[in-house]
């Protein structure tokens, strides 16, 4: 099939950039979108050109380093799908495809369509974890944990950390990262000690890169991984809890 | 490794009183939201609720508007319960603009200066969610005039104090004036379809046994209000009232 | 030439590492803030060691190319993790994963190594589950298990079809936590591109910082090295595009031994390749073989529809040849029948390329809800690659590059022959032997980060205390730092016409031809004659646009080819080297009357190591002998 792309390209992060139009002729509808790119890719290499630059690595959806605004669509129109898994097939012969980078304050441009995403391991390093040192823990099976509730925080850890849903929100929050990873370690019995210190301190670290939640669900349909906005409501119940508990009496049943 | 991408370059780390540090918060300043919603959604269906008392004639609106005043009966001093509850809502309106206007500047500054090149097909926003700044704006004009016009009366061609039902007829029978609350109402509609969803979300009140509840619950409430209201400013046009 | 002491303690098997962890030096708490430490790699091994080491405190600085700890390619594995829990009271112990890795090895790893390991595997589901790794569970509260290939006991630990994501968070989550506190130093989107070495030992490394193209020193007391496999010497395997060679390649040609290099394994279910512009190939859990059945067409060039042949024109060759095991063989036995079919123009799909693996009569049996529930999202990917929808049709399945058992030559301490160097997870050569058993990289990349390394790293670093790390002013960093640059400048100026992919696939093709599944004199003699020829091209010829200090994924591609290309050829040459059949090395010179792979336990019982004498003189070749004191050593048959 013959496409035509219209890319963002700027070569640095503090360098002002354009959208530039790339033909892409003979794309076979079995290869991936990235693969596509791959093409283009080595054709601008041999006619002497820049490539253009994207993020990616394991190609089957669960690294998430890549992830692009395809006609106005994180990550593609389809569904619970990254962009390494979105398929030609998907798209018809002739189409005009514009590739952006995600776009926020907290995702600067690295370089056309690589954006950093540090905010995220910052996120996680204010409270994203059960502090228990290697060593010393106690037989796997001593705690029984209901299997609803480990399939719960199960689906809210799926996430793969890619930001198509700060790029799909209208106020660029990050909500549904923050919650999901806050869903994932507070909804099991190994998470409750550090439950609402890892809150707060996840939430205070979200709010200084991103915005505030309005509660539009565009993250939801645009992440790859399906996770429902329902963690964010969990997530703003443990944060108001958070601020009214006295911790001293959190070991009490 | 320095981190870019911050919203704001400093951020003030002013140790406040345990309220307001609370509020220095997005997430605490949703839930003031939802609060506060929660008050004006009470006021509104209250007062649609009140008013529909026109159409049972003069004396029953009137004899309404008066008893307000003596709410409390004789443990009060007249007008004094309506005022706590004048403050409380004015309270209520005060925080909920300046947390809506604080989290809009914040979001801007989330979302930088680029926009997408394509236009954004939006699937799960909706036209509500996504116009609560204007739609609220709009509220909030609304109800200056709305002062004016019946609380006040500075807006209105013939105001006669304590008579509401004279007044209502007044101003409903101006053409724009009609239309204005027309539009203002349906703005408002707008603004609590989503509000009415939206609250449940921001107080983390969420379960799958009901969740599907809360998108008809925001239909039945958005319809209740915004019929009952357009019906005023209609049924005076149509001389139904008169 | 150097001789290999692996420090494998004294004693029964089974006191091996008590006794160990008592000998060894300790550095004392308040001591080890003195100490820095460099990791390089963020997967779970360099994750799990960084932190563990940030807890006890030392100071530990921590590289990644990628943009985050947690995008190493330890996020792809799917299937599971092995420990000897014993939860399922199926008979499993110690001794049992111990006796079933070295076995599934083919008994070319070291014992002691895989005692420690299967002894510590226990240890390690406690860990993660202590973090949150939410494993799955059974309605009762406790963990579940599934069974995998090579073992007939159910002891692997599962989250779905995400293992690998949900231990590399656990780890990743408990790195953030030492980074917060101070203890670690995270540098991502930097690569490391030398070792530097002083007076014989590791003294630190050069490091390209991948967005603005600076290069850095940086010096530690030890360097440990936890980078990974280097399968993408196939150009198209299972592994994420950016896995690579070039640190382990660059410490070997710093004196590190590389051992094993022609260990690869070849996974038999992923997803056949659909045409050149195929990037990587995807795989489809192993754990899938517990319910598909694989099969092909009795008749060669059957041309019709999976669903349309009779059961009795279908041929379950492996049920057929190994009725014990059934689909359940090991990955290499799996692989090589698959083989043999398509070679036999048995194959299936577009281009003959594929073997069904059928769900047909596992949904009868068990009803599609309860597929679905075990395999939906493996489903839905297949699906979404192929458009086929696999509840209806059977899957098409190939083998592929998949994992390599070679690495860094490690003492039982995982120390590399050059002092203060480490080597840790995939990117050493210790306990798989010939083969890998499904369910235990996993396992071997926490063992030694979480549990191995941070003991046994004290024993070196207690000599060194109250010494300052050699300055990275000094003349070694300086040279080294030299060295990539102009080696960046070179590849940068060869403004040649071809793209790095280009050479990347045509050396793929090359060593898949014939360092692949099946590799016999001639093809390796081949090979040799044609990857010398290919590799003095791309010095001439590629083309790498842009410039080095800036961002630039094709510089950094180009350097990383152009270490595969000498590593291919010493593949090729260890593969020569071995002359029999084990595991993954298939020599078709020697196999067994029905076409299994013969083992020479008398003439090949060693592992095989290589030591660099630079770019013109051939390696030298030094072996170290195993001994089995507690395996048998048998033919392995899972008839
Ligand atoms: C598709 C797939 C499925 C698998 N499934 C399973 C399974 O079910 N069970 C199982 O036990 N095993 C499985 N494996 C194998 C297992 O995942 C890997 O062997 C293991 O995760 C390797 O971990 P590691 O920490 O050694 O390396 P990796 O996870 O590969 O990490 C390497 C790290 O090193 C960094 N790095 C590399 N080079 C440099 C450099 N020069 N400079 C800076 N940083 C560098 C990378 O950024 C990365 O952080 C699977 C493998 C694949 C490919
Ligand atoms: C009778 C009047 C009003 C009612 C009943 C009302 C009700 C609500 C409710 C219920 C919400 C949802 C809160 C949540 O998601 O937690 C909301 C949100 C909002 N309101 Fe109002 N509101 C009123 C007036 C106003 C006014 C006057 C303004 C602004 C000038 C305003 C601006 C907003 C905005 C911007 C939001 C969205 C905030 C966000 O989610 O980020 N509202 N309103
Ligand atoms: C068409 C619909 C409406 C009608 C007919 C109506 C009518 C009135 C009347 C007659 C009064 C004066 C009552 C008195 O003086 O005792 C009044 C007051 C008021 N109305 Fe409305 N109203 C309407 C809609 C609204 C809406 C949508 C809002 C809010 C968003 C609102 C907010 C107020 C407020 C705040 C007051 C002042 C109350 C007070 O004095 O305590 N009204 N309204
Ligand atoms: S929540 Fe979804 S969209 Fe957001 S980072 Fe995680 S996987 Fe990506
Ligand atoms: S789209 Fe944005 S507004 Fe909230 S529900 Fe999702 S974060
Ligand atoms: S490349 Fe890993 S998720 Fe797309």
């Amino acid at each position: 099939m013959d496409l035509t792309l219209k890319v963002w390209r700027q070569d640095g992060p503090n360098q002002s950039g354009e959208f530039r139009e790339y033909r892409a002729n003979g794309i076979s509808p079995d290869s991936s979108f990235l693969e596509m790119l791959d093409v283009v890719n080595e054709r601008l290499v041999e006619s002497g050109d820049v490539p253009i630059e994207f993020d990616h690595d394991c190609r089957e959806g669960i690294c998430g380093m890549c992830g692009v605004m395809i006609n106005g669509h994180p990550h593609g129109d389809q569904k619970g799908t990254a962009t390494c898994q979105l398929h030609m097939r998907k798209f018809s012969d002739g189409d005009r495809i514009v590739i952006e980078p995600w776009r926020a304050t907290g995702l600067p441009v690295i370089r056309d369509l690589v954006v950093d995403r540090a905010p995220f391991d910052r996120i996680i390093e204010a409270g994203g974890y059960i502090s228990v040192n290697t060593g010393g823990s106690p037989d796997a099976n001593l705690i029984p944990i209901p299997k609803d509730a480990a399939e719960a925080s199960m689906d809210a850890a799926s996430c793969i950390g890619c930001a198509a849903c700060v790029a799909a929100c209208p106020n660029s929050a990050a909500q549904l990262f923050t919650s999901a990873k806050l869903a994932h370690l507070n909804l099991l019995p190994q998470g409750q000690p550090e439950r609402y210190q890892r809150t707060l301190a996840m939430v205070e670290t979200m709010e200084e890169f991103f915005g505030s939640c309005t509660n539009h669900g565009e993250c939801e349909e645009a992440c790859p991984k399906s996770i429902s906005i329902d963690n964010i409501a969990l997530m703003n119940r443990d944060y108001l809890v958070a601020k009214f508990k006295d911790r001293r009496k959190a070991g009490q049943a | 490794m320095t981190t870019t991408g911050r919203r704001e370059d400093t951020k003030s780390t002013r140790k406040l009183p345990w309220i307001f540090e609370f509020y220095r918060s997005d997430v605490a300043k949703k839930w003031v939201m939802a609060v506060s919603g929660v008050i004006l959604l009470g006021y509104i269906a209250a007062h649609m609720l009140g008013n529909m008392k026109v159409y049972l004639g003069p004396e029953s609106i009137n004899s309404y508007g008066i008893s307000l005043r003596e709410l409390g009966g004789h443990l009060v001093p007249e007008e004094h319960l309506l005022w706590i509850m004048r403050i409380g809502l004015a309270a209520a309106f005060a925080v909920h603009v300046h947390a809506a206007y604080a989290l809009t500047v914040g979001n801007w500054k989330a979302r930088g200066k680029v926009r997408y090149d394509v236009p954004r097909e939006y699937l799960a926003a909706n036209y509500a969610s996504r116009t609560m700044r204007y739609t609220g704006v709009i509220v909030l004009l609304f109800i200056a005039f709305h002062l004016a016009d019946l609380t006040f009366g500075t807006a209105n061609p013939d105001f006669i104090s304590e008579d509401i039902y004279h007044n209502m007829i007044a101003s409903f029978d101006q053409l724009p004036v009609a239309i204005l609350y027309i539009v203002a109402n349906i703005a408002l509609g707008f603004h609590i379809f989503h509000g009415v969803w939206s609250l449940f979300q921001s107080m983390g009140a969420n379960n799958e046994l009901y969740n599907k509840w809360r998108r008809y619950l925001a239909w039945g409430f958005t319809a209740v209000i915004v019929i009952g209201n357009l019906s005023f400013p209609i049924a005076v046009q149509l001389d139904i009232i008169s | 030439m150097t001789t290999l002491d692996a420090k494998v303690p004294e004693g029964p098997i089974q006191d091996k590492w008590t006794n160990h962890r008592f000998d060894i030096n300790l550095v004392n708490p308040a001591n080890k803030r003195k100490y820095e430490i460099i990791i390089i790699g963020t997967g779970l091994a360099g994750a799990s060691a960084a932190a563990s080491l940030g807890e006890l405190g030392y100071k530990v600085k921590v590289f990644t190319y990628h943009d985050s700890p947690r995008r190493a390619h330890s996020i792809a594995a799917q299937g599971g993790i092995n420990a000897a829990k014993n939860y399922t009271n199926d008979g499993d112990s110690i001794f049992r994963l111990f006796y079933d890795t070295v076995k599934g090895g083919d008994y070319r790893s070291r014992e002691a190594n895989v005692y420690r390991l299967a002894e510590v595997s226990n240890e390690i589901i406690d860990q993660c589950t202590a973090q949150g790794v939410p494993f799955a569970r059974e309605y009762g509260g406790l963990l579940d298990n599934r069974s995998f290939g090579g073992a007939q006991v159910s002891r692997t630990f599962y989250a779905r079809g995400q293992t690998g994501q949900q231990l590399l968070l656990g780890a990743y989550q408990a790195l953030a936590r030492q980074i917060s506190l101070g203890n670690v130093t995270l540098y991502n989107r930097s690569e490391m591109l030398d070792v530097v070495m002083d007076e014989g030992r590791a003294v630190g490394v050069v490091v390209r910082d991948m967005v603005n193209g600076e290069v850095t020193s940086h010096s530690a007391h030890a360097v440990v090295l936890g980078t990974g496999g280097y399968s993408n010497v196939f150009f198209l395997s299972t592994n994420a595009m950016a896995c690579n060679t070039t640190a382990i390649w660059r410490a070997h040609r710093k004196g590190a031994l590389f051992s094993n290099p022609c260990f690869t394994q070849i996974h038999p279910t992923c997803i056949p390749v659909h045409d050149e512009s195929q990037s990587k190939l995807t795989l489809m859990s192993e754990s899938l073989r517990n319910d598909g059945r694989i099969w092909v067409p009795e008749d060669a060039d059957d041309p019709r529809p999976a669903n349309d042949i009779p059961e009795a024109e279908r041929d379950y060759y492996l049920e057929r040849k190994y009725p014990a095991f059934g689909n359940l063989v090991p990955r290499d036995v799996a692989s090589r029948a698959a083989m043999r079919m398509i070679d036999e123009n048995r194959g299936v799909g577009p281009l003959k390329n594929g073997v069904y693996l059928d769900f047909a009569d596992a949904i009868d049996r068990l009803g599609k809800d309860v597929i679905e529930a075990r395999y939906g999202n493996l489903f839905e990917m297949y699906e979404r690659i192929t458009d086929e929808d696999p509840y209806d049709v059977p899957m098409r399945i190939y083998p592929a590059p998949h994992y390599t058992m070679g690495g860094l030559w490690v003492d039982y301490n995982l120390m590399t022959n050059v002092p203060g160097l480490y080597a840790i997870g995939e990117a050493n050569f210790s306990d798989h032997g010939a083969n890998r058993l499904g369910a235990s990289a996993l396992m071997q990349g926490l063992a030694d980060g979480y549990f191995v390394l941070p003991y046994t790293i004290a024993d070196y670093l207690a000599d060194w205390l109250n010494t300052t790390p050699v300055s990275t002013d000094s003349e070694v960093f300086k040279k080294a730092e030299q060295d990539v640059n102009d080696r960046n400048e070179k590849l940068l100026s060869i403004n040649g016409t071809r793209t790095v992919d280009s050479f990347h696939r045509e050396l793929g093709h090359i060593m898949i031809e014939h360092c692949g599944l099946a590799r016999s004199r001639p093809g390796l003699e081949k090979a040799l004659a044609e990857i010398p020829v290919l590799r003095e091209e791309f010095w001439k010829n590629v083309r790498v646009p842009g410039t080095a200090d800036s961002y630039n994924s094709e510089l950094a591609k180009a350097v990383r080819v152009a270490d595969f290309f000498e590593l291919a050829e010493l593949m090729c040459r260890d593969a020569l080297e071995r002359e029999e059949s084990c595991g993954g090395h298939f020599r078709l010179e020697h196999q067994t009357e029905d076409g299994e792979a013969k083992r020479d336990d008398v003439g090949q019982a060693h592992s095989s190591s290589w030591e660099w004498n630079g770019y013109t003189t051939p390696h030298t070749h030094i072996k170290e002998p195993l001994e089995f004191e507690y395996v048998e050593l048998a033919q392995r048959s899972y008839k």
